[in-house]
């Protein structure tokens, strides 16, 4: 059976090998997370032109066209993110992508799917901020996609990639994920997960996942009572009671979807705590450290909301100390410092602007904390 | 010509006393009652039921579906 | 004559939350008749909008779904590309689709998305309280122009309908009103060709309907339709624009 295997955008390395059914190719980041959504069975995507995302933009109008699946690029991100809505609405699988300011802008459709219980995937290849910012990779959206962003008491699921077989897996399970909840999905990455190359490894005869019987979907009434699909919630009480299954639904989510890892912690008497591009770099400074006998594990939270407050608590009852680095200036770290409950036992350094803490840095002051 | 039946339904409680109705009707079949309804509308009534003609321009005009013009038998 | 004039059946029986002489009362009716007559209740998705409209999902007997303010176009899109064979379409305020909805009416439109647009002009903002919309006519006083709108300061009545006449991908476009029988008549033939267009998959259409708001018109109702027929359709003619 001929199989048309997705190529890289611009650049064919030829790189392509076909081994025990899964295919192995050099991808970006940008390209695998497109690539996710269309095994996930990605049905529509809208979206508008932002670096540094646009190589997953046009990889997507690509993909879908093969695929004879819908793309649109909207005239803007506040149209794209409404455009998914209606899609998901109608009982399919939408998704879309766009950049820091980008996302600025689909806040409102965001609560809007989260009102209406709306699955939907998004993707945030953050740059940096605040306003126009520049193209550089940023962890500065972080407090956008976990506490809110959009009005009102919803929350997003927010998964972090810390490498190109992330960005595809992440985003092949997003899906899934946003339908079993009804709630919307996103992954949250940067600009240089977005734009690095690496290995991605999937089966060929990969098939879409979970897919669910959608009884509520906008499809018309044949053969059932018509319905409507709304967040305005006029009658006394009742927008209390709609928000209070919410919470119940995201307990449940929290109970049952929390995602990290752990690397090296068993014994560390200094844990870095990390996630995404930062997790990447900090794995290799456990490494660097354990090597001069410096006793450093990482704990990378893959799941930023459902944030592992527990586990991180668990760890922080060791009398550890914990040193978070983020590309911003400190916005994790709030989250770390809620589990642990002892301020003097937190270190932080960030960057924000596209400035990246290095090796090099977060070793110098990881030493210097020790050696108090 | 006898006397017609009332050939006019109008749904009180709809009724918002637009009087769009009674301003468009030709044969002047319509009017005010002088009482409320639930809402503490004047809701209309029929008048003069001889005159009307059965040409539905009071239903085309009722922005509540109040008034139904039912079917000669 | 043996008519029966009685409610359609795509309209609830439900009484409205709109004031006396409404006009969403009157194209509610009317387009709920053109979807009994043309069989299509059960494959119609309707997309509602934010202002007095925004519980139209209460009177229509069709799925409905309902979009943030002017991101109606959009939401009706993501439905249409992925349903193609129902019946999509928006039903919005001049607030909605002027003003806050202009890039997303006009890139439906651009695009030929294959959707029908009631676009319901009254010249005011109802549902937060009679503020100056995109469409009120020059010397009207409103709660946020209360010494009458002046080109000025608050710009002209935009004809959005006009506008969109200019792009390729817009295949009917018509203005009516539902000041008098006749109008309504002709208001519900529009919404009927529009509809008509969509299913034989011509493109994008749109109908503007002038449509009394006496409560911030300050005028009873009749005299709202009269001051339709009088001195709005000066600014907004009524007519085919476009198809």
């Amino acid at each position: 059976m001929f199989y048309n295997v997705p190529r890289l955008q611009y650049r064919d390395t030829g790189g392509r090998i076909i081994f025990n059914m899964k295919i192995r190719y050099l991808s970006t980041g940008n390209e695998a997370c497109g690539e996710g959504a269309v095994r996930a069975g990605c049905n529509f995507y809208a979206g508008y032109p932002i670096t540094p995302q646009n190589e997953l933009t046009a990889y997507m109008a690509r993909r879908m066209a093969e695929e004879k699946r819908i793309f649109i690029q909207s005239e803007s991100e506040i149209s794209a993110i409404n455009m998914v809505f209606g899609a998901s609405a109608a009982g399919e699988r939408a998704f879309t992508t766009s950049s820091s300011p980008g996302i600025s802008l689909k806040q409102e459709g965001i609560s809007y799917m989260a009102g209406c219980e709306l699955p939907g995937v998004i993707v945030n290849v953050m740059r940096g901020g605040p306003g126009l910012g520049n193209i550089s990779p940023s962890q500065s959206d972080y407090f956008q996609a976990t506490k809110g962003g959009g009005h009102g008491d919803y929350r997003l699921i927010v998964l972090a990639p810390a490498s190109v077989q992330e960005m595809f897996d992440f985003t092949y399970e997003a899906f899934p994920l946003a339908d079993k909840y009804r709630n919307p999905v996103m992954i949250l990455s940067d600009g240089m997960l977005g734009q690095m190359m690496e290995p991605l490894e999937f089966d060929e005869n990969i098939q879409p996942s979970g897919i669910i019987d959608k009884p509520w979907a906008m499809r018309g009434a044949k053969g059932r009572q018509p319905q409507s699909i709304k967040s305005l919630f006029l009658k006394e009480g009742a927008l209390e009671e709609l928000n209070k299954k919410f919470q119940e639904k995201y307990e449940k989510i929290k109970e049952n979807e929390i995602r990290s890892e752990k690397y090296k912690c068993e014994d560390a008497d200094i844990i870095i705590v990390a996630y995404g591009t930062m997790g990447r770099i900090a794995r290799a400074c456990i490494d660097s450290l354990r090597k001069e006998n410096i006793k450093a594990g990482l704990f990378r939270p893959i799941t930023l909301w459902p944030y592992p407050h527990g586990e991180l608590q668990e760890l922080g009852r060791k009398k550890i100390k914990f040193f978070v680095t983020e590309m911003n200036m400190g916005q994790m770290l709030e989250d770390v410092k809620l589990a642990v409950q002892d301020d003097s036992r937190v270190f932080f350094y960030g960057r924000a602007g596209g400035g990246i803490p290095e090796e090099g840095e977060i070793i110098k002051r990881i030493k210097k904390i020790k050696s108090k | 010509m006898a006397k017609k039946k009332n050939t006019i339904k109008i749904d009180k409680e709809r009724c918002k006393g637009c009087s769009l109705c009674i301003g468009i009707c030709p044969q002047g079949v319509l009017g005010l009652s002088d009482e409320v309804n639930k809402k503490g509308h004047r809701y209309v009534v029929v008048k003069h039921p001889e005159k009307c003609t059965r040409c539905g321009l009071c239903f085309i005009m009722c922005p509540d579906c109040s008034i139904e013009i039912p079917g000669e038998e | 004559m043996k008519k029966n004039f009685t409610k359609p059946q795509s309209m609830k029986d439900v009484p409205t939350h709109y004031c006396p002489g409404c006009g969403h009362g009157l194209i509610h009716r009317l387009l709920c008749e053109v979807i009994d007559e043309l069989g299509v209740r059960e494959s119609t998705i309707a997309v509602a909008p934010v202002g007095c409209a925004v519980l139209a999902y209460d009177y229509w007997d069709f799925d409905t779904l309902e979009a943030a303010h002017g991101r109606t176009p959009a939401v009706a899109t993501g439905i249409k590309r992925v349903l193609p064979d129902r019946l999509v379409f928006t039903y919005q305020g001049d607030g909605d689709l002027a003003a806050i909805g202009t890039a997303e009416i006009i890139h439906a439109g651009n695009r030929g998305e294959n959707i029908s647009v009631i676009f319901v002009n009254n010249g005011v903002y109802g549902m937060t309280g009679g503020q100056m919309a995109p469409t009120t006519l020059l010397g009207q006083v409103t709660s946020t122009t209360p010494n009458a709108r002046e080109a000025k300061t608050e710009g002209f009545p935009i004809k959005i309908t006009e506008m969109m006449a200019a792009l390729s991908g817009v295949t009917y476009l018509e203005r009516t009103s539902v000041s008098s029988p006749k109008e309504i008549m002709k208001t519900k033939k529009a919404i009927k060709k529009s509809f008509q267009t969509q299913l034989e998959g011509k493109g994008f259409s749109m109908v503007e309907v002038l449509s009394p708001c006496p409560t911030y018109w300050g005028l009873t109702p009749i005299k709202s339709m009269e001051r339709i027929e009088r001195e709005v359709v000066k600014e907004y003619p009524l007519g085919a624009i476009k198809g």
